[in-house]
This record gives structure tokens, sequence and C-alpha cells, in this order.
């Protein structure tokens, strides 16, 4: 069974956990970017960890689904109708076979998670169903969603809490978003990176304190943020190393670009900060336009939040599946 | 620390991720050791992602596995133990036809260094070159090892697009590149060989520490390559 792409929306592409293990050769991780609600989308319709799921930019896909389909949303929430009837998010949902699923924009936040029971099942590239838009790897030919696409679904049993019926269903119940969305308020975590200490003394304060916006010129590879410019006190003359996503890196422009899903795996720029980990799926969030103001953490603050984040995860992933199974 | 790279600096760079850096500069010898350290940490730490750069080495946990707490302890233990035996480095021949054809930038570069193209193609592939790490784009090998006179700036001006296979200098670097990319380095020939292959067992010609020569090849045979591995005439 497959699913059509009727229209391509704004830039959607197939993500999983990403692609581990081939930094040496140039290849970097990519995967989803806000990895919590990908999770959270696998474990509403039943699947397993690892499945492949839709990550949707702003504005979304129009979709027909050629067999009997259940599907969860998550991430931004996304304004979803199916053959006409709004559908709730953060939910499992049941579409009849033949059902235009249409996906539309996000009030706040950039990016919708679609997951489907038994997965987007395209060819795993190199132990990953993750797309690399810019090395072009990955399904689809490592390219976002066109018209006239179409992508297998994995096979797996019928979902036991919906019945095998010509209607739309939705179940009662759903998970509460709030904790996993962002709405741009709070200061994200930074790391001061190797070379804050070059930057003048104005520029290390503004990291700080000062409030950055979003760039139009982002995207899955990293956010440039407008603002006040950042200087080095002296130049760097500097050899290239390995940088990763959550990087905040300061290219000659002053204007400081951070890193994301698809950084490359090394650069050359200086590195003035690090995001913390648990706060990436929240700069994946917003959008052109929106705020960013860092706040200083720590190594040890900064492994204790993602802990507790991945604990929290957990154990909802868990509780989805016990509700699941008596709904 | 009593170990061979006891000089090294160990710096906590993400929650999964630490950077042992050996020095500031691209320079060969630096990073062979670079490239010792990546093979001791491999042998020892084999969960953990090696990342090569010129002069430093990304190492990167799985944080399920191990307690983070505990990762500079286990780097500290992996680099004291003695170097494993290596079965010599691998060495890896590439056919390049150098022309004006294949390569646009030939002439110029010729004319930056005051030679013939003949001798910028001889010069060009006399030395042995050191596979320092690979980015850019998957399969990209930056190499170390070009002859001084050879050395020029990169493009002001770069290309949208370098063609696949282009063997190209960038200031004291020299590069192939493994598809067609936007690029500002200057264009000496191409080869036939495929930088990046997801169907081979080994999906990349060049690892990181290779050694790799370049053997100069007419047109025809360049052709008659390019048949056999489908890469673009």
């Amino acid at each position: 069974m497959s699913v059509e792409v009727i229209k391509p929306g704004l830039l959607s592409s197939l993500q999983d956990a990403g692609r581990r293990g081939y930094a040496s050769l140039g290849l970097g991780r990519t995967g989803a970017m806000d990895e919590p609600a990908w999770r959270l989308a696998n474990a509403l319709v039943g699947n397993d960890a690892g499945e492949a799921a839709l990550e949707i930019t702003l504005a979304g896909p129009t979709l027909r689904f050629q067999r009997d389909a259940v599907i969860a949303l998550t991430g931004a929430v996304i304004e979803a109708r199916a053959d006409g009837q709004a559908l709730p998010p953060w939910t499992s949902c049941f579409l009849p076979a033949g059902t235009q699923l249409r996906l539309g924009g996000m009030r706040h936040g950039c990016r919708s998670y679609l997951a489907v029971r038994g997965g987007f099942d395209a060819a795993p590239v190199l132990g990953s169903r993750s797309t690399d838009l810019h090395a072009h790897i990955g399904p689809l030919d490592g390219r976002a969603l066109q018209a006239g696409d179409v992508i297998d679904i994995g096979v797996r049993e019928p979902a036991a809490w919906f019945r095998p019926a010509q209607a739309i269903q939705t179940l009662r119940w759903g998970v509460d978003p709030q904790p996993w969305l962002d709405y741009a308020r709070v200061p994200l975590g930074l790391l001061r990176g190797h070379h804050h200490g070059a930057l003048d003394d104005a520029s290390q304060r503004a990291l700080f304190t000062q409030r950055f916006v979003i760039s139009k010129d982002s995207n899955r590879t990293g956010s440039r943020m407008d603002g006040a410019l950042l200087q080095l006190e002296h130049p760097l003359e500097l050899v290239s190393e390995a940088t990763l996503p959550g990087t905040l890196q300061l290219p000659p422009s002053g204007q400081p670009i951070l890193l994301l899903a698809e950084a490359p795996v090394t650069g050359g720029y200086p590195r003035i900060g690090q995001l913390a980990a648990v706060d990436l799926p929240r700069i994946a969030q917003r959008r052109p336009g929106d705020a960013v103001c860092f706040r200083e953490t720590s190594m040890d603050e900064a492994r204790q939040r993602l802990r507790a984040r991945d604990d929290a995860l957990q154990q909802l992933i868990q509780r989805i599946a016990q509700r699941l199974e008596s709904p | 620390m009593s170990h061979a790279f006891a000089d090294m600096q160990l710096e906590a760079l993400a929650e999964d991720a630490w950077l042992l850096r050996l020095g500031e500069t691209i320079d060969v010898a630096v990073n062979t050791r670079v490239h010792a350290a990546a093979a001791l940490l491999r042998a020892h730490l084999p969960d953990v992602e090696c990342v090569p750069a010129y002069a430093s080495l990304l190492l990167r946990f799985d944080l399920d596995a191990h307690k983070s707490d505990r990762l500079r302890e286990m780097i500290e233990a992996a680099l004291s133990n003695p170097s494993p035996p290596t079965n010599g480095t691998r060495e890896v021949t590439v056919p390049v036809w150098y022309s004006d054809e294949s390569g646009a930038d030939l002439q110029d570069v010729a004319t930056h260094a005051r030679m013939s193209p003949e001798e910028v193609i001889a010069r060009h592939s006399a030395p042995l070159y050191h596979v320092a790490m690979l980015g850019f784009a998957p399969g990209f090998p930056y190499l170390l090892g070009l002859d001084p006179a050879l050395s020029m700036p990169r493009r002001n001006q770069p290309r949208t697009r370098v063609p696949a296979g282009s063997v190209a200098i960038g200031g004291l670097q020299t590069g192939i590149y493994p598809q067609a990319l936007p690029g500002g380095w200057h264009l000496l020939g191409r080869t036939p060989m495929r930088l990046f292959d997801l169907e081979a067992s080994a999906p990349s010609l060049c690892q990181p520490g290779d050694r790799i020569r370049f053997q100069a090849i007419d047109e025809r045979e360049y052709r008659r390559l390019a048949a056999e591995t489908g890469a673009t005439p």
C-alpha cells in the first residue's frame, strides 16, 4: 500500500533518527529536527521507535492514501483536513482507503511530523531513511517531496484501537502537546564555544543578552541570526575542524549561524557556542522572523536537562503504548 | 597523562561529543598523529564515532551506552595503549585526464606558477598525498602534500557548478569533487573514478589517513575508464 503526493507543500522530507557513523567520510547524520515530536508521532500510531516520518516545513502537502491508514500529526500544530473534515493534532487518526489529507499552515512553530502506521517504507540508504537534501542521499534520491511521488507504506497488523470502517475516526484522547511545543519565548541554553573568548568584550556580552531574529536565509543546515553583528577582538586564521548540530559559528560577516540537523561535518569558522542538545527541538521550531535569546549554560546543566527530557519522553511513549492497547 | 598524546587538548564539545586537538596547523606530521589517535580510539572504544580533521579528532559517544562523566577517563585510558598494528597504509591510485578541456583552470595555474601546463601536470602527479580528512561533500578528500610551487589562492568568484570528478587546487591543498558541486578551487583535470558510490561495499574511494597518487592519463583512456565506471564523460 502506498501514499500519493498530490501537492508537495513547501518542503517535506522523510526523516528518521539519522544516518550514523559516516561523518568521517564527509556524510552527516541529518534526521528529524524535532526529535521528540518525531518519536511521539511514531508512538501514536503504534510504530516501532525508529520508523521514518514525514517532516513538514511551514506549509503542508496534500496526500492521498491508497489503502486504510492510521496516522498521527505532532510537532507544530498544523491545519489538517481529511476529505474536508478537520483532524485533531497529537492523536491517532484512522483514514479509510482513498482519503485525501490536506495539510495547511501552522500558527506557531516551523515543523510538523506525520507518522503512518507501518512507517514510510522507502529503501534505507546506509542504514537510514533520513533525507540528506544537501548531499542528495536518502529516500526519493535525497530530495524533498514532489507532486506525483508515490511512497510505500510498511505492512503492519491493523490498529486494534480503531474499527475497520469506511469512516474517518480519531481517538477521544491525545497527547498534551504543551510541554513539547515552543513559543519562541524561552531563552535557549548555550555552552561557551572554544572561540568565545576571541570575541570582543561587547560581543561576548551581546551573545548572552541581545535578541536575535531567525533570518529568512535559514534551512535544515542552519539558522542565520539577524541582530547586532558580533566581532572578534582580532581576526583568526583557523584550521577546519568538526562541527555538530547546535554549533554556533561566526563567519566573517559577523552574523552567527546555528548549525542544525544537516550541519556540515567540518567547518573553519570560529565556534562561539554550542546549543544545549535539549534545546535543538526548540530552535527547530523557530521560523524566520522568530526571536532567539541565549542564556549561558553549563555542561552539567545541559546533560541534566537532556536526561530529564529523555526520561519524560520515554515514560510518555510507554503510557501511549499502554493506552493504545486498552483505549 | 603519560601517553604519546599527552600534549593534546581535550574539549567537551557537546553532551555526547569531545574534541581532541593536537595542533592548530595544516601539517602532515600533526595530521598523522590525528590518524594514529583515531586508530587507537577505534580499537579500544569501538562504539565511539571518530571524525578526523586536519589537527583534531571528534569523538561522538552514544549517551545511552556510556556515563558521560566517565568519558574523559575512557579516552585517556584508550590513548595509553600501544598503537595497534596497522596492515600498512592504504594507497589509492587516481587516474586523471589533465587538459584544458577537462580542467578549465590548467592554463591559469600554469601562468600563476610561471611554468608550462606540462610541468604543472608533472608536479601535481608526482607526490604521494595524505588524505587529511573528508568533508564538504561525501567522499571529498582534502589532500596534503601539494608542491608549494603550484599553490594558488582560491578563485574570487566560485563556480556554481564544478563537474563531478574534477581534480582541483585550493591554496596549498588539492582535492577531488565527488559530485557536481559549487566550488572555488582551480580545476586541473578530471578523474573517471567514482569517489562516492552508495552501491559499493565501501561507499567512499578514500578513507581518512589513506595515501593517494595521481596518474596522468589521456582522453582516450579517460573515456574508456569513464564508460566502465559510469562517470559522466
